[in-house]
């Protein structure tokens, strides 16, 4: 029997009980669906937290000093002294995988300008802070070399802080008091919202570091070395090199622990999408279980159906359909079942992925991988599922299927 | 015309179209064995027009599936256009089903909520014929039992001789070796029986072998040839004695309430 007439009459027998077909492919439209939503709100999600994490610079290490040993006891990372501006600016010369450099240190206190105030971080950094973190000026100016070099008091304003501080006037050229010193505000950062870890990125101060340390932590070392690779791909070549510079600069030999810790967006990055990967699993499993029952969902009817024709078996058989020409009736049935409801699954999923993350303001999206993947899926289900009673019709002896009642 | 249009298969022209040599057909019912056949030969040749008769229960059912290649005999050989069909696998007897044998049933056994053409192509969908092809020859098997203007109807839209007319239609339109009838007017009343009758005389007169199981005298006697089994075995072969003719009966019959068009 020649495909195109099996096709024939599937569709036909699929026909003649319309009610049904659409219920058993019911079951298939929604299991599809729920596979592709869920995989789309779990790719938004991993989509999300990657961006974010990319949005920091993928190319970013992070140098910490270590952590202090006073008679054994561990400090914390970053305590002790051990950084300092001539082994970021040695890091700057020596490493050829080294693209910028900004040495960093803190301090927090509250702001004042004018008869508002305002409690936040100011971070002391180089003028490429900026680049490395790929982030910009929205007004004004940033400060430059000179501005390290002489250590002047200026400052540029997080979003958030111009915000507060300044509600009504630009802060351009305004001065605000940072623990009674007074900065020269010359620039506003761009809105750079929430971290991956729902910090507000705008809720920040940054100035000089040389400024920072001299009027307002009076702390000469530095509490963070941040570089850039010159690519992502040269990142680990990048941490070997700081990492040998600095062993060699701090004399520590061979058997000496780091006294300096590196840390790179990249092992961030995988712990988060770790965590996405597991959500996006979780949820698709959730939905594969109702494909799995729309699947038995078309053995059932495919078996009430060989039953119901075991009669037009016997006949078929009669004049001369062979069990395969049986097996591939039925399995072409039990396939256009579940072919159908996945292409109308795979319509309802991406519409109602659309409609979710504009309810839900959540980002979803659609992969091919998903769609070939329920596509692939409800080919699978219709061929195991349906191979049963096809294989049962098939097999049924012509005479008893002509006597049949 | 059916079986004279030169599409039939060359067929052997020695011997007999059907050659049957100490048939046996033995069931298991349980711990019992059922003797159905108990040895059974007989040999009938191109054009014989044969009525199997007997007792429900005298195994001439049995004799009908295995002839029409539904089942396979426990013993004896059974040879159909020189081919020992006892030796086949299930799908070369579907072939041989297909190519060589015509079925009539009792409930008529069409399709349902299929069209008159459709039933009479289903056959062919199962051979390697162009969907064109398919449709002339069913057209002119419909032509052949006078249904020409009831292509399209539906088995529900049709009376029961129709029915029968469709599936007779059914049987002949891969151009078989034999039709194989088993009581084809079992369902229908008797001026609708005389009806079918006639057909199957017309088809005969063709030269198309038929043979007919019944348990009605009257219907056997419009047959060239009876057999007569009991408990598994012929009782008596013998040709009929001036069969009676269809055509010349119904014309003789009072017209009732031209139920052929509803």
């Amino acid at each position: 029997m020649k495909l195109m007439n099996i096709l024939i009459s599937a569709f036909r027998a699929l026909h003649r009980n319309k009610m049904r077909s659409f219920l058993t492919m019911l079951g298939i439209i929604i299991g599809v669906a729920a596979v592709i939503a869920m995989l789309a709100i779990g790719q938004g999600a991993q989509f999300s937290v990657e961006q974010q994490i990319s949005a920091l610079g993928t190319n970013v290490l992070i140098i910490l000093p270590g952590a202090q040993q006073t008679g054994g006891v561990h400090m914390g990372a970053g305590s002790a002294t051990t950084l300092t501006e001539e082994d970021a600016q040695a890091i700057q010369r020596e490493c050829p995988s080294v693209g910028l450099v900004s040495p960093g240190t803190r301090a927090g206190g509250q702001v004042i300008a004018g008869n508002l105030n305002w409690a936040t971080g100011i971070e002391g950094t180089g003028p490429d802070y900026l680049e490395i973190r790929k982030w910009t000026v929205e007004y004004g100016d940033f400060y430059t070399d000179q501005d390290i070099k002489s250590a002047t008091k200026v400052c540029v304003l997080g979003k958030t802080v111009a915000d507060n501080l300044f509600p009504e006037q630009s802060p351009v050229g305004q001065n605000v008091r940072i623990r009674n010193v007074p900065f020269k505000v010359i620039g506003i950062l761009a809105k750079k919202g929430q971290n991956a870890m729902g910090q507000d990125q705008d809720d920040i101060i940054v100035a000089p570091y040389t400024t920072v340390a001299r009027r307002l932590t009076w702390y000469p070392y530095l509490r963070q070395i941040l570089v850039s690779a010159i690519s992502p791909a040269n990142i680990s070549v990048a941490q070997r090199q700081i990492t040998e510079l600095l062993r060699m600069r701090h004399k520590l030999v061979t058997n000496d622990a780091d006294d300096f810790t590196i840390r790179n967006q990249a092992d961030l990055a995988t712990a988060a999408t770790a965590t996405t990967d597991i959500l996006t699993i979780l949820l698709a499993s959730i939905a594969s279980v109702s494909l799995l029952v729309g699947g038995i969902g078309i053995m059932n009817i495919m078996l009430v159906s060989v039953t119901e024709r075991t009669r037009e078996i016997g006949i078929r058989m009669s004049v001369g359909a062979r069990s395969r020409d049986i097996l591939t009736q039925f399995l072409v049935e039990a396939l256009v079942l579940s072919l159908l409801g996945g292409i109308t699954g795979i319509l309802f999923g991406v519409v109602g992925s659309s409609v979710i993350s504009g309810i839900a303001k959540w980002p979803t999206i659609i992969t091919t991988f998903s769609i070939v993947l329920s596509f692939g899926f409800s080919i699978a289900i219709g061929v195991f599922f349906g191979f049963y009673p096809a294989r049962k019709a098939a097999m049924l002896n012509p005479i008893d299927a002509l006597r049949y009642e | 015309m059916i079986g004279t249009d030169g599409t039939a298969p060359e067929r052997p022209s020695n011997g007999h179209l059907i050659r049957i040599e100490h048939l046996a057909k033995t069931y298991q019912l349980g711990e019992v064995e059922v003797h159905a056949l108990r040895g059974v030969s007989l040999t009938i040749s191109r054009g014989e027009f044969v009525a199997i008769m007997g007792a429900s229960g005298s195994g001439k059912s049995t004799f009908m599936n295995i002839l029409g290649c539904l089942d396979k005999p426990t013993r004896g050989t059974y040879t159909l256009e020189d081919i020992e069909v006892g030796k086949l696998s299930r799908d070369e007897l579907a072939q041989i089903r297909n190519r060589s044998i015509g079925f009539v049933f009792q409930g008529f056994n069409l399709l349902s909520r299929t069209s008159a053409i459709e039933n009479v192509e289903l056959p062919l969908l199962y051979s390697s014929t162009t969907q064109k092809d398919r449709h002339q020859r069913a057209i002119r098997a419909l032509e052949a039992v006078g249904l020409g203007d009831r292509v399209h109807h539906f088995p529900n839209q049709l009376s029961g001789g129709q029915q029968q007319r469709v599936a007779v239609a059914r049987a002949l339109v891969n151009d078989p070796s034999i039709v194989l009838a088993d009581e084809p007017t079992g369902n229908l009343d008797s001026r609708t029986s005389v009806e079918v009758m006639d057909v199957f005389q017309q088809l005969n007169q063709k030269g198309i072998t038929i043979l007919l199981v019944t348990h009605e005298p009257d219907i056997a006697s419009f047959a060239k040839r009876q057999i007569v089994f009991r408990d598994g075995k012929i009782r008596s072969d013998r040709p009929t004695t001036d069969p009676r003719v269809a055509s010349t009966i119904l014309k003789e019959m009072p017209a009732i309430d031209e139920e052929d068009d509803e």
